[in-house]
């Protein structure tokens, strides 16, 4: 047993990110409406967003800037030793820059998608589009 | 330094940014300007195919940064032959496709030109990359374009379609880019090459095994394998014909060769089939999809619908040539890559023009094509026989190699899918043509008057009947060299 719990909070950022994804998955899958259906997708994009920045992360150690060494001539830390370990790893982080602009423009087209289909339909629940769709 | 591989994808870059400034400016140069930038591009990817056959994989740095820190392009035979496929159905589709731009979108023929080369700027930067993240990106900008090409569509249901293809379209690449995260968790790198490298040591590690199922699932999300297929009939027969004719072919055939890049390039085959027991799982899935798209096509009364479940079907004969294990059967899928992109793109111009002439292609309104569309029906009837694999024509040869592949890795239920399969297409497009062969219905009681009558012909413009015509004819081309495309392009990369 407490090996589980061990296991949980040792890894409790994957935990999260895999709960958040479910949640964003449930939406997609149940809601009736468009916008919560979005919202959902939203949010599944997002937990993905936080497990690349949980896995660039470590313990006691500080942000990728290497700090002056005391010179003064603006070309601090080119002769102090650098350790690796002492910084978060940058990469994920970065390449989360492009992820969230590709999210946002995602979001974008769909919201434009959602406001045409709302236009021809008048309404944005699934049940009464498909409704309506029968009837035609 | 070879820069072709940056022309090729900067050409229409560059096109797309100017046809987005002269929408406002003069709408009408915006055609010749999107012609220019594919014509580039394609000259680009035809030296790139040459210089790949004589010398050998090209590496191209982005900004001279060296490969495990930097972005590379790496192009060897199997993007190289994608590459040209992509420019020269984008650069023939925009041609033929120019009258239907004008009627389907008039008012934002100039906006749609731009989303348009976008879309074929992401297609060919998914192929030519070998990074795996820059994958993902440019994955995306490709799904972008298309949901909004897509969503330009019928006026009724365009914008529904398009809705449920970005919904599943989002967990697809999100998938895939979990699938990446894993794998930089465990390799700390991104490069294709240098992954591979890495997890060649690693092969009894979980993480891997996760992220490769990510990947996987990811990727057969995007390119509709069966039961993960439902978006894209409805997405590809509500779209606008200029963008079916180039989505229909290429987004699922790239995405097929993603799958194929990953399996050869990243895991490599001795992780996949030595060291995971998923080959027979994965060839039976195949089996399914290729019988179910084969029977859900047969249950449509639209030509475009048809067609769309067609792909679904043929989809499965790539996802189960490749993962039979065996060279014979990943040669027939890459050869079907290049085969199926060929005749889905003849079979969709010759609808786009029955439907630039007749409105609509619902079944009843097939009557009497021939006689009013001889030409038109005629690339048809050639694309058809390539679907269904009548032998000169090339869609026999990689199913040859696919049959092979199959009774090589003893996938007998796989070889019996791909004959009862072919019987289907036949039952499809013979129930067609006998529509098709009908006189059309006359319009009062008048029986007698409507035997005597002669078929009017009402043909498409020849822009578009040119095309149509080169694709159907290089069917039959493609077929006849296909011996010297598997020896030349696909077997020295398999090796």
């Amino acid at each position: 047993m407490s090996e589980t719990l061990a296991l949980i909070i040792g890894k409790y950022n994957y935990w999260l990110y895999i709960i958040l994804m479910m949640i964003g998955l449930y939406a997609m899958i149940v809601k009736n409406n468009l916008i919560k259906k979005l919202v959902g997708m939203n949010i599944f994009q997002t937990a993905i967003i936080l497990f690349y920045v949980s896995i660039g992360y470590k313990t006691h150690a500080t942000i990728p800037i290497i700090k002056d060494s005391g010179h003064g001539d603006g070309h601090g830390g080119g002769h102090a030793v650098i350790h690796a370990a002492d910084y978060i790893n940058p990469l994920p982080h970065v390449l989360m820059l492009t992820a969230i602009v590709v999210s946002v423009a995602t979001f974008g087209v769909a919201m434009a998608l959602a406001v045409r289909v709302y236009q021809r339909y008048q309404t944005l629940e699934e049940d009464e589009i498909r409704m309506r769709l029968t009837e035609e | 330094m070879n820069t072709y591989p940056a022309l090729l994808i900067v050409a229409p870059l560059l096109a797309a940014l100017f046809t987005g400034i002269f929408v406002w400016i003069e709408e009408r140069l915006c055609y010749p300007i999107a012609v220019l930038g594919m014509l580039i591009s394609s000259f680009s990817a035809y030296k790139i195919l040459m210089a790949v056959l004589s010398a050998g994989v090209i590496h191209y740095r982005h900004a001279g940064w060296a490969p495990p820190m930097g972005i590379e392009y790496r192009i060897d035979t199997l993007n190289a032959m994608v590459l040209l496929l992509i420019t020269l159905i984008a650069l023939i589709n925009l041609v033929a496709s120019y009258k239907t731009i004008l009627v389907e979108t008039p008012d934002r023929s100039g906006s749609f030109i731009t989303i348009y080369l976008l879309f074929v700027v992401g297609l060919l930067g998914v192929t030519a990359t070998g990074d795996l993240f820059n994958l993902y990106v440019l994955l995306e900008i490709t799904s972008l374009t298309s949901y909004a090409q897509i969503g330009l569509g019928d006026k009724d249901r365009g914008p529904l379609a398009s809705l449920n293809y970005v919904f599943i379209g989002v967990i697809g690449a999100s998938f895939y880019l979990l699938g990446v995260g894993y794998l930089y968790i465990k390799t700390g790198s991104l490069n294709m090459m240098d992954v591979a490298t890495i997890i060649s040591t690693m092969h009894d590690s979980n993480t891997v095994l996760v992220a490769f199922i990510l990947c996987m699932i990811g990727v057969w999300i995007k390119m509709a394998l069966f039961p993960l297929h439902v978006w894209l009939p409805n997405a590809y027969s509500y779209a606008p014909t200029a963008v079916a004719r180039v989505v229909a072919p290429l987004m699922t055939k790239v995405m097929v060769y993603v799958m194929v890049r990953l399996m050869i390039t990243v895991f490599g085959f001795d992780y996949i089939f030595s060291t995971l027991d998923l080959s027979a799982a994965v060839v039976w899935l195949a089996t399914i999809a290729i019988l179910a798209g084969g029977l859900m096509a047969l249950a449509q009364k639209d030509l475009k619908k048809m067609l769309a479940y067609i792909i679904v079907s043929e989809i499965g004969y790539m996802v189960g040539g490749a993962w039979l294990g065996n060279t014979t059967g990943m040669t027939g899928t890459i050869l079907h890559i290049l085969n199926d992109a060929v005749m889905t793109f003849a079979l969709f111009l010759a609808v786009g023009n029955m439907i630039y002439v007749c409105g609509h292609v619902g079944f009843d309104n097939l009557k009497g094509l021939f006689g009013r569309m001889p030409w038109t029906m005629g690339g048809f009837v050639l694309a058809a026989f390539s679907i269904i694999g009548v032998p000169p024509t090339c869609g026999f040869f990689s199913k040859w190699y696919l049959v092979l592949g199959a009774f090589e890795a003893g996938a007998y239920h796989f070889a019996a899918a791909l004959i009862i399969s072919s019987l289907i297409c036949a039952i499809l497009f013979f129930r067609i043509f006998e529509i098709g062969f009908f006189p059309e219905p006359s319009d009062g009681d008048d029986h007698a008057h409507a035997h005597h009558e002669p078929a009017v012909m009402v043909e498409a413009p020849v822009s578009m009947l040119v095309p149509l015509g080169l694709v159907s004819l290089s069917l039959i081309i493609v077929g006849l060299y296909s011996g010297t495309i598997v020896n030349t392009i696909i077997l020295p990369m398999l090796q």
